[in-house]
């Protein structure tokens, strides 16, 4: 409860000291966007379905490239894991090219693709492709290896043994890389999408920038956040709990 | 097989005439001698002929863990496996299984060499090896679902071995809500769901306390005489493998080799606190201690856990 409380207080001052600011009029509205503004803004863009559709062809198009970069990286992560010379080489540039960030492979993407959505997908995936396959050449070593010979033990071989033994094994380990694989994915998708007529989230906000309507930019902008962070409380934390409470693994809190 | 196998019967050892087998139906491994001339040879369940295995340390020196190992283990019999830790046991139990291969020699499965894991021979571990994102009940079905038998199958055989090891309650449980007892108990049940000829136990009980251990040993002798499995139970715990095994193995250290074995031919159902068993315990104790001061010595020259066991992993 008073956690709640807490939360509760922090953004009415929050949301107070925006709506003072817009108020006492310092700035003006099109450089600084009062609440009403924002919320006009919001209610426009959905009563005329431009966000709807733009948020459904964005999550969309996180889904495929997420998707694609989960079970890439699993496979990648696996054989990285699992061979000494992988390891060794193809680990090391993983690493290494974790500090790029994904909108740096934007040029190439243009060239091999085209300009279209295969061009934005791969954005994506270079950009969550990474955390997850590091994710997953780490919960695989830290996955206890009795799991795996208990497996085999029992008859579990190739693909299943991957499916029903290594796999579940190592969920627990790999559920926070997963998540970060996410937050990038989400991320590339957006910036991807900015630069780039494309009905998603991303040229929504440019179109507020294009048209001067800095409300249209901060709703937007509030729209990203609020599906990023639905994603992260509602299917990650889910799936962090039901994996807590299955293993026995006392929460972080 | 050892040259100075010793019998271990009753208060006072008495020459096992390997004519007459001692007691019941089971054949005294002793007696599989080839007197009979011909018309029955039994061939062994398990034969494990010249079994060597070595490996590298990560000083980069090659470390030969088990020397020639010669052991036969007969239809029904019940095997225990004794040594001092860093004798290779727990290495030789997953060579059996098919986990990790020799480095020469044979492992025999009805006169068939072994080629990988194989559900005729399933292993049970001391820490369990139970998966913990399932329940009690799946568990037990997994090795039947790798199998590929229906569900409905699955579903019937698997609460039968949960009754078998008195755990019908908790068919829907998940692993971590169950006492370290009942982890094992269904560790035992997931292995006989699949029906496997032979049961490796690598020190199943070593993590409880005794009133669990002493419980779980009367469990497993039941359901080794109901079942008629062949067992092989390696543990460091020289009461415990005479309580349980109708032939305790002893393996010298590094190398593991085959110093004697100790056929028990004491009354069964038996208990740990039967003066017969400790009589017996003691001779093998005796042998046992040399391997154990030469295992401590070696902890004490190098500084290290002598029980560096070779990676056994895919």
């Amino acid at each position: 409860m008073k956690r709640t409380a807490r939360y509760i207080i922090f953004y009415a001052a929050l949301f107070g000291l925006w709506t003072l600011l817009a108020e006492l009029k310092i700035w003006p509205p099109y450089l600084f966007p009062s609440p009403g503004g924002v919320a006009e803004a919001l209610y426009s863009g959905f009563s005329d379905h431009t966000y709807w559709i733009a948020i459904r062809v964005s999550l969309q198009r996180v889904l495929i490239g997420y998707g694609i970069s989960v079970v890439l990286g699993m496979i990648l992560g696996l054989g990285v894991a699992s061979n000494k010379f992988l390891e060794e080489t193809v680990g090391g540039l993983l690493v290494s090219l974790q500090s790029l960030p994904s909108i740096c492979w934007w040029p190439l993407a243009l060239l091999w693709f085209g300009l279209n959505q295969n061009a934005i997908l791969f954005v994506v995936i270079m950009g969550s492709l990474l955390s997850v396959t590091l994710a997953m050449e780490d919960g695989r070593k830290q996955m206890p290896k009795i799991f795996g010979q208990a497996g085999r033990n029992l008859g579990a071989k190739g693909f299943k043994l991957f499916w029903y033994v290594l796999l579940p094994a190592s969920l627990p380990f790999i559920v926070s890389g997963l998540k970060q694989g996410w937050a990038f994915a989400w991320r590339s998708l957006i910036t991807a999408e900015m630069l780039y007529l494309s009905l998603g989230l991303g040229q929504v906000l440019m179109m507020g920038r294009d048209l001067n309507d800095m409300s249209a930019v901060i709703a937007v902008m509030l729209l990203i956040i609020a599906i990023g962070y639905i994603v992260d409380g509602v299917v990650f934390k889910g799936m962090e709990r039901h994996l807590q409470n299955k293993w026995g693994l006392t929460p972080a809190t | 097989m050892s040259t100075n196998a010793q019998t271990v019967s009753s208060a006072y050892p008495v020459p096992v005439d390997s004519r007459f087998p001692a007691r019941g139906t089971r054949l005294d491994p002793v007696s599989v001698g080839l007197e009979d001339h011909g018309t029955s040879i039994q061939i062994p369940k398990v034969g494990l002929t010249n079994i060597c295995l070595s490996y590298k340390t990560q000083a980069g020196e090659r470390l030969l863990a088990l020397d020639h190992i010669n052991l036969q283990v007969h239809p029904g019999e019940f095997v225990c496996i004794v040594g001092p830790s860093g004798c290779g046991k727990s290495t030789l139990l997953h060579l059996i299984a098919g986990l990790h291969p020799q480095t020469s020699g044979q492992v025999l499965i009805d006169g068939t060499p072994v080629q990988g894991p194989g559900t005729d021979r399933i292993m049970i571990f001391q820490d369990h090896g139970l998966f913990p994102w399932l329940t009690v009940g799946e568990n037990v079905e997994f090795g039947m679902k790798m199998k590929g038998i229906p569900k409905t199958e699955r579903l019937e055989k698997m609460r039968y071995y949960l009754q078998l090891v008195h755990l019908a309650k908790f068919e829907k449980s998940y692993i971590h809500q169950l006492s370290g007892g009942m982890r094992q108990r269904v560790a035992i049940a997931r292995a006989l769901a699949t029906e496997p000829d032979v049961l490796l136990m690598d020190e199943p009980f070593a993590a409880l306390d005794a009133q669990t251990r002493d419980l779980l040993h009367d469990e497993l002798e039941r359901i080794w005489s109901d079942t008629g499995r062949t067992i092989i139970f390696v543990t460091h715990n020289v009461r415990e493998a005479v309580r349980l095994g109708d032939r305790v193995v002893l393996l010298t250290f590094r190398p593991g080799r085959v110093k004697s074995e100790f056929p028990v031919e004491l009354r069964r159902p038996r208990s740990l606190e039967d003066p017969e068993v400790a009589l017996a315990a003691r001779a093998v104790l005796d042998e046992l201690r040399d391997e154990t001061n030469r295992s401590l010595e070696a902890e004490y020259r190098n500084g290290i856990k002598p029980h560096v066991e070779p990676g056994v992993e895919s």
